[in-house]
């Protein structure tokens, strides 16, 4: 019985929910010459849906990059799930984090279940042979992205907002613990939009940590629990939707003057802009 | 579903069509292997050879049945290099010769020769030992390796591969390689530079035990090294972030698959010279079947490779047979590869344009 070392009961309960997964501390990046990203702070947390906002150029692409490991920072650390992303085999990062780019290629006639299979190769052996559980976690992400009855048409046969469904799934299949998605509703009609969005919230709702780069500021206000703002490559704000989506704010980071009302329904925020000078 | 989901279910979804194309594949290659060693200039019976009956033995194990198993060596190597790069690549047009990669084997292969032809000037022996098929075909792979080196490098701009690039480089590569052989074979004694020039042409001879013992290793190891790499080459094709997000190391990966492709590449060429575009004709067809998946696409188009040129081989042999010479394998595979490259380009091409807006 020494009391001074026995840990707080609590403890190692909460701290693994407690910390965040994501954790980007200090960083700067510079594409060769051009400085992208300038002293850039940012955590998210499991079960958090993180939309990232700003203008074209303001360095959103190359921060969720950055948190998966295909960027190394030029100084300032990255921290995923306790690794340091550049620098783990990309094997053991892809077990941790999913990616799904702005614009996926797939030019090659693969089928939608080979496609998704591949969300599945960092847990599989050199040849990609699928287990049981390999093969169950396909039929999942298929069914949870409505997709089942796609499943052995070619995906460059699939309409756009079909095609992005898919990579969705392989991303689901990769069953990470953090989930980026790159403009997930660019070039999708208003159906397909809301569809990605409510697909990408579930996956919060389920313990995913999801950050998405957003172009639609209502959007991002209606379905995000958080928004950081971006502008040129320096965090400007961050915080709820309610509080970060404010009048000033867009006129001060997009240059552009809006009305700022609240959807009735839901009472999310609303911006509309007024076509006044800011 | 049920039958999908149950044991094994995902196994052999792959295992089966597999099975079924290895089967396929090498039914093929017997058929070529059976078609070439029966036909030639002299007629021979094959039971009568089997008996031990004389010429018919010597001419099919002494031979057709070598030279058979030359050539399906060599389409085994070029069909698999071929179905590797254009994954690499991520271009249907990718194929060693197109890229250059034949060429840089040659020119290493031609190298090491020459200096076996100057070596034994001064001494007898070691000249012997350096013109003999390890040196030859280790000068290739070099060669080989070296030249993938500068076209992928080349190929390169601004930190993304342009495969349009690349094949350029590859194309422009080839004519440089031509130029310096052509240069190499007067420095060359005659009789050194026309053997040369027929092996450079893409000739399936009568080659040595030795020779072809040399060459059968290095070509089963590189395509079974490549065969064990085809998962990742399916990774491979969706560009080098993908693959990195969905864990693949993309440098170690695209290095592995350049290796083995070269040595392939390199091997090929020293058995029979240039040989074009078998690497390009028999991944398009194969891929029409079996699909994209590159665990089946590759071990069917090496083994389809086999055969086609096997055949290809025969046809060489056979259609001049009236005109009493025979033309080396790799002008027929070019007679058939060089059309088969435009339509191939001219379709991507008008895709494309379909594609974009």
């Amino acid at each position: 019985m020494s009391p001074p070392a026995a840990p707080p009961p609590s403890a190692p309960a909460a701290a693994p929910t407690a910390d965040p997964i994501v954790s980007v501390a200090g960083v700067r990046f510079a594409y060769g010459a051009r400085p992208a990203l300038d002293d850039v702070s940012f955590t998210a947390r499991e079960g958090e849906f993180v939309g990232l906002l700003g203008p074209n150029g303001a360095g959103k692409s190359t921060l969720i990059r950055l948190v998966a490991g295909l960027l190394a920072p030029g100084g300032g650390t990255v921290r995923l799930a306790g690794l340091d992303p550049h620098a783990t085999p990309r094997r053991q990062v892809a077990r941790v984090c999913a990616l799904v780019p702005q614009e996926p290629r797939l030019d090659w006639p693969f089928t939608v279940r080979e496609a998704v299979m591949m969300g599945r190769a960092a847990h599989q052996g050199l040849l990609a042979l699928p287990g049981k559980y390999d093969v169950g976690a396909v039929e999942g992400a298929l069914q949870a992205c409505d997709l089942t009855h796609l499943a052995d048409r070619r995906v460059d046969a699939l309409s756009g907002g079909e095609r992005r469904r898919v990579f969705f799934a392989r991303a689901l299949a990769q069953e990470p613990r953090v989930l980026l998605l790159d403009e997930p509703t660019a070039f999708l009609d208003l159906a397909h939009q809301v569809a990605a969005m409510e697909m990408a919230r579930v996956a919060a709702r389920g313990g995913l940590c999801v950050v998405a780069v957003l172009h639609d500021l209502n959007q991002a206000a209606a379905a995000c629990d958080r928004l950081v703002v971006m502008g040129a490559g320096r965090i400007v704000a961050e915080g709820p939707p309610t509080e970060v989506l404010t009048a000033e704010r867009v006129a001060q980071v997009w240059g552009v003057a809006v009305w700022r009302g609240e959807n009735g329904v839901t009472g999310a925020p609303v911006v509309l802009p007024t076509g006044q000078r800011p | 579903m049920s039958g999908r989901a149950g044991p094994g279910g995902g196994r052999s979804r792959l295992g089966a069509p597999l099975a079924l194309a290895i089967l396929a594949g090498l039914a093929a290659i017997g058929v070529a292997v059976a078609v070439s060693c029966t036909l030639g200039p002299q007629t021979i019976s094959v039971r009568a050879a089997l008996d031990g009956v004389e010429p018919d033995r010597a001419i099919l194990l002494g031979l057709r049945l070598p030279r058979a198993v030359l050539a399906a060596l060599v389409g085994l190597a070029l069909a698999a290099a071929g179905t590797a790069l254009q994954a690499l690549l991520r271009n249907p047009l990718a194929e060693p010769f197109v890229l250059g990669v034949s060429g840089g084997a040659a020119l290493g292969g031609s190298l090491v020769l020459l200096a076996s032809v100057g070596l034994s000037a001064v001494s007898g022996p070691l000249g012997e030992l350096l013109g003999a098929a390890p040196p030859v075909a280790a000068g290739a792979v070099a060669g080989a390796i070296l030249s993938t080196l500068l076209v992928f490098g080349l190929g390169r701009i601004g930190g993304r591969l342009v495969p349009e690039a690349a094949l350029l480089v590859g194309i422009v590569f080839n004519a440089f390689v031509a130029g310096v052989i052509t240069l190499l074979k007067l420095l060359a004694p005659p009789q050194q530079a026309s053997r040369l020039l027929y092996w450079l042409m893409g000739a399936i001879g009568y080659e040595s035990g030795s020779t072809l013992a040399v060459g059968a290793a290095l070509v089963l190891a590189s395509v079974a090294a490549l065969g064990l790499l085809s998962a990742r080459l399916n990774l491979l094709t969706l560009g080098d972030e993908e693959a990195a997000s969905l864990g693949v190391d993309v440098r170690t990966a695209r290095a592995q698959v350049f290796f083995a492709a070269s040595a392939a590449t390199g091997a090929a060429v020293a058995l029979a010279g240039m040989v074009g575009f078998v690497g390009l004709i028999v991944p398009h067809l194969v891929r029409k079947v079996v699909g994209p998946d590159h665990r089946l696409l590759l071990p069917a188009s090496a083994l389809f490779g086999a055969a086609f040129l096997v055949l290809a081989d025969a046809l060489a042999r056979l259609a001049f047979l009236p005109l009493g010479t025979e033309p080396p394998v790799g002008a027929v595979t070019a007679f058939l590869g060089g059309p088969f490259f435009l339509w191939l380009l001219r379709r991507a091409t008008r895709r494309e344009a379909e594609l974009s807006p």
